[in-house]
């Protein structure tokens, strides 16, 4: 398995090709597209992340000692975007996602998605994801 | 004549790039931009007579008294009130609404009476009724809305019973853009001795109010939605209504006298403002009304709907355009769907276009239950607003369609 940061390091590059906003917005909505459904028995309440204007739901599972996840929106940008968190955390060890300092989202663009205020929450899937992280490096 | 060019130079936002490009803005139903004479009234008054109203003997604060009572004066004209008495400052339309609730509502509403709103309320017109009924015991009945986005007049007939004491309707639909028969609906409220609350948050900026004509008994707005700053509305309410309703917020200003054993309580319109009002943006609401006043609401509302018109006619030939609410009478709002396309990723892309629209639920999650959507996109027009404009905002959607069919 990679490390987060080769993995953050190879988003980087992919968007590094688009100059133009757009394009980033047509690479996010590919992405978003190709990710597999969620099976609908993890869409719950509790995988849900709220914010009013798309829905959004993470799944977490260990695998060994291996922190799994699995992601799905109702719209497509804010699912190509949980998808590059997937990419960038799923099968990595709880410990490291929780000290993940995540300069991918910055140096992509991303930033202004963070704003708090921003109800399709990145923020709030990057806590939700160090929230599973820290949760389960604890049981362990 | 109208001149959308010379109107556009008294609003500087106007001109901003947003990542670049030209700003389009058409979220004027959340929040309408402000002209310079707005802006400069209020820095005038912050720079050279800031004081606080109704207290002091000084030089100030008889200065900004006198502007505050000034713009009081300027909004009865507005909207034709009989008195100034009438009309009460509040922070918006929701406190406008929920002052009501509160004492209209602890005044004359028992236990099985019944409130009438309708489906199309913003949330509101809703959530202080549904409190009220909470705390009392009464009821709150619902008038549904047609596909068309038109009230059931029909159903408004059978549900307006005796038992009604008062009816909320807005003037002007913040998702669907109807304008309501409100006339209709308060000669029939009266004749069975309902009362009526207007909300005009949606109308005042598009429609010319009189509310002696309409002789609705309560009418609400925001200044904000009005060319006005955030944080200031207005409660008018009929002078023989308000002064049967007890106060609802205690304070400086609503008292006559204060005495441990009885405090006794100011006249109208004093009475329902409980410590200091926001005198500079009521300041600026009354610069707002005059401006409003100077361009003439004769000349822009043609305008405005000619755009309207030229919007529906531009959206519909997008492929895959849904448009909510299609009434005969309607105004300048546009709440639509394109394909499937979630109505976030419509917003997030328009707006790196430079293009401003809400999405969401529109607090009014009714009417998303209605047509079984989670949320719209809503495109919502001022007097600033230009045909060229509405073709950015067309090929801006027609951008998005063609990113998620490929």
């Amino acid at each position: 398995m990679e490390t987060i940061e080769k993995i953050e390091q190879d988003i980087i590059d992919e968007f590094s090709v688009y100059d133009d906003w757009m394009d980033k917005y047509a690479y996010l909505i590919e992405i978003g597209t190709a990710m597999p459904a969620m099976e609908e028995q993890y869409k719950t309440e509790n995988n849900l992340i709220k914010g009013c204007q798309s829905r959004v739901w993470f799944h977490a599972g260990m695998q060994g000692n291996l922190l799994y996840f699995t992601a799905d929106s109702d719209a497509i940008i804010t699912k190509g975007i949980a998808g590059l968190l997937v990419r960038v955390f799923s099968g990595q060890k709880p410990e490291d996602i929780a000290k993940a300092d995540l300069k991918f989202i910055d140096e992509i663009g991303l930033t202004q998605h963070l704003s708090p205020t921003r109800s399709n929450g990145l923020l709030s899937m990057v806590k939700q994801i160090k929230m599973y992280a820290i949760a389960f490096s604890a049981k362990k | 004549m109208f001149d959308v060019n010379r109107i556009r130079q008294d609003f500087p936002i106007l001109e901003e790039k947003i990542y670049g490009k030209p700003l389009v803005y058409l979220d004027n139903g959340a929040t309408s931009q402000r002209p310079l004479p707005v802006i400069e009234k209020m820095t005038e008054y912050y720079l050279k007579y800031n004081s606080n109203v109704h207290r002091g003997v000084h030089y100030l604060s008889n200065v900004c008294t006198d502007a505050n009572e000034e713009a009081r004066r300027i909004v009865q004209r507005f909207i034709r009130a009989a008195s100034e008495k009438e009309i009460i400052f509040t922070r918006g339309t929701t406190e406008s609404i929920n002052l009501i609730a509160y004492t209209y509502g602890e005044a004359f509403i028992e236990e099985g009476d019944e409130i009438l709103v309708t489906e199309m309320e913003h949330h509101a017109n809703i959530v202080p009724w549904q409190m009220l009924c909470e705390r009392k015991g009464a009821i709150l009945k619902v008038v549904p809305f047609t596909d068309k986005g038109e009230l059931d007049k029909e159903a408004f007939g059978r549900l307006l019973t005796d038992r009604v004491k008062l009816v909320g309707v807005a003037y002007v639909s913040n998702v669907l853009g109807t304008v309501n028969p409100v006339r209709e609906i308060i000669a029939q409220a009266h004749r069975c001795g309902a009362k009526v609350l207007i909300d005009g948050a949606q109308a005042i900026q598009h429609i010319p109010v009189d509310v002696q004509e309409l002789d609705c008994d309560f009418f609400v707005f925001s200044a904000h939605k009005i060319y006005g700053p955030t944080g200031v509305g207005v409660l008018y309410g009929k002078e023989e209504l308000l002064n049967q309703m007890p106060p609802w917020q205690g304070g400086g200003e609503m008292i006559r006298e204060v005495r441990f054993e009885k405090t006794t309580y100011n006249e109208l319109p004093f009475k329902f403002e409980a410590g200091t009002p926001d005198f500079i943006g009521i300041i600026g609401l009354g610069e707002a009304l005059k401006y409003v006043e100077s361009v003439g609401m004769e000349h822009f509302a043609g305008y405005e709907h000619q755009l309207l018109e030229y919007a529906m006619e531009q959206m519909k030939r997008i492929p895959g355009m849904r448009i909510f609410g299609e009434a005969a009478c309607k105004s300048s709002v546009l709440s639509f769907a394109v394909g499937n396309i979630h109505h976030s990723d419509v917003g997030l892309l328009l707006d790196k276009m430079g293009i401003a629209v809400r999405t969401g639920q529109l607090c009014a999650e009714p009417v998303m239950q209605h047509y079984g959507v989670t949320g719209m996109v809503r495109a919502s027009l001022a007097m600033y607003n230009t045909e060229q404009e509405i073709d950015i905002f067309c090929r801006g959607i027609e951008k998005v369609e063609k990113m998620f069919r490929l």
